[in-house]
């Protein structure tokens, strides 16, 4: 899988359950038991109320966009070098949390603040997918 | 709220070249720095008995440099894990050392070869472990990357244009321009910023700060000695650190920062005036913690310079030029000068404090501020002479 050659996430007792549900194409997020809250990143605590109790809910993968950027300089050259430009974006879900993503399926300049997205799931090893998103259908 | 406003003094202040490849070690540029702060001051290298730094694992730690000092009886060596949020807490933590006497004379430094050795975000890892894990696998990896971010949230709420950023950038040019250890002294104006190659939209080249080696040293005692000492004693009256909820899991990660239209300064502006007893426009300088041209507008606002979402025209109009209202980066800022991490600001204000700053020298300069920080966590003081 060395032949991807781009940064790819190492999933740890907090995030396991997260990057299973990615590799199975479902966006899946911790719900406090205690007080109700969403919460992303993965963690074992609440920050709201402490509570180590949480469910896993499958988030509906829409949102909109809260900030993006357009890399035009790679870096590290040689691994994003093909990728340029690429969109990076801050998303906020429906669900109330805000996660780290790319835009594909649209040109960067086509990219605008509070645009609805859905998620696209990209295989990227046989172990990892990646929640892209991508304009949401219907728009 | 800090609490011990004039009591505490920086009394020496050091620094090596700034340059792209020193050829010499961390360890010695940190010391040199050091030595010189001592000398600057006057006082023996032999009554240094407390020594204080920050970083991210690319320099040397404290002890090291009381070692190779010499220090006989190092009673305060201290690391902070740090970016430039600390370049001001570092001094904060001195003369807090001091005031419960745990040191009497107390080094600050930071050193790096940021440009010939160790790169901040480089980016050649390729397991994203931590929170890194959300934010590396799509090609978020630079601090560019990451502050550029923040730009574009202020541009949506408040229209913010790539010309106001340019005005910071022209203004620290036009400051190094007369600053000879300046690494960027080479005039610019508003066109050569907009024509600068686009590196991370918004970012162009010109919005990003330096990549430096060197090192530079404050040394910070009680006031009743340093007024004995060779120079005039800038005082330290105020300062703060800190940041609002959700600061992070390091540096980079803001994912859960409420709104990034505003950064760390707008939870530290009521400590820092109210230690200090002074307001904003008590202020004759402002060395503004400049890592990108845009979080000197944050800083504005939050500490109350301008109205939230007014740092684009304030910076646009001249106020912050050297013949301005709020003459700021009066050395050229990390985007001219050198990026040694913020202490560089500190320096600059005792130079401009005690009147030593030449052809730079911002007229009867009684009140500094410096600020350290651009994202969730940052420091600020502010210092008289």
């Amino acid at each position: 899988m060395t032949a991807y050659g781009k940064p790819l996430p190492v999933p740890d007792a907090d995030s396991r359950h997260f990057w299973a549900g990615c590799r199975s194409h479902r966006l899946l997020l911790q719900r406090c038991r205690s007080c109700g809250t969403h919460r992303f990143p993965a963690g074992a605590l609440c920050p709201a109320c402490r509570s180590r109790e949480a469910d896993w809910i499958e988030s509906r993968g829409r949102g909109t966009v809260f900030s993006w950027i357009t890399v035009r300089h790679p870096v590290p050259r040689d691994v994003y070098a093909a990728d340029v430009p690429y969109v990076v974006a801050l998303v906020d879900l429906e669900e109330g949390v805000r996660m780290a993503t790319n835009i594909v399926g649209c040109a960067p300049e086509e990219v605008t603040a509070g645009m609805p997205v859905e998620v696209a799931f990209e295989d990227v090893t046989a172990e990892i997918s990646l929640p892209r998103f991508r304009p949401a259908a219907g728009r | 709220m800090w609490s011990l406003r004039d009591r505490h003094c920086i009394a020496g202040i050091g620094f090596t070249e700034y340059s792209k490849a020193s050829g010499r070690t961390v360890l010695d540029l940190a010391s040199s720095a050091c030595l010189a702060a001592a000398e600057d001051a006057g006082v023996a290298v032999e009554a240094i008995d407390g020594i204080v730094s920050f970083h991210f694992n690319d320099s040397v730690p404290a002890i090291a440099v009381a070692t190779q000092l010499g220090l006989p009886a190092a009673r305060y060596a201290i690391d902070i894990a740090g970016g430039g949020n600390a370049a001001n807490l570092i001094v904060l933590q001195a003369a807090a050392a001091i005031e419960a006497g745990l040191a009497e004379t107390v080094l600050c430094y930071r050193a790096m070869n940021g440009r010939s050795g160790f790169r901040l975000g480089g980016g050649r890892e390729l397991s994203a472990h931590g929170v890194t894990q959300y934010t590396a696998p799509f090609g978020w990896i630079t601090y560019p990357q990451a502050m550029a971010m923040w730009c574009r949230r202020h541009m949506i709420e408040y229209g913010t244009t790539s010309e106001q950023l340019g005005a910071v950038a022209v203004t620290c040019r036009a400051n190094a321009v007369l600053n000879a250890r300046a690494m960027q002294r080479q005039p610019i104006g508003l066109d050569d910023y907009l024509a600068s190659r686009p590196i991370v939209d918004p970012f162009r080249m010109l919005d990003i700060c330096l990549e430096s080696d060197g090192a530079c040293a404050v040394l910070v005692t009680r006031a009743d000695r340093a007024r004995d000492l060779r120079h005039r004693p800038v005082y330290i009256m105020g300062g703060a650190y800190g940041g609002g909820p959700n600061q992070g899991e390091d540096l980079f990660d803001a994912i859960r920062w409420p709104d990034h239209s505003h950064n760390y300064a707008r939870y530290i502006a009521a400590d820092l005036w109210g230690s200090a007893g002074v307001g904003p426009t008590d202020v004759d300088v402002a060395e503004i913690y400049d890592c990108f041209t845009y979080s000197v507008l944050m800083q504005l606002e939050g500490l109350g310079f301008c109205k939230e979402g007014e740092g684009g025209p304030f910076v646009a109009d001249g106020r912050i030029a050297r013949d301005g209202a709020l003459p700021i980066n009066t050395h050229g800022g990390l985007l001219s000068e050198a990026y040694i991490h913020g202490l560089n600001h500190v320096v600059e204000a005792v130079s401009q404090l005690r009147g030593h700053a030449g052809p730079r020298q911002i007229p009867d300069a009684e009140i500094a501020l410096t600020t350290a920080g651009a994202m969730t966590c940052g420091s600020a003081m502010v210092l008289r002479r």
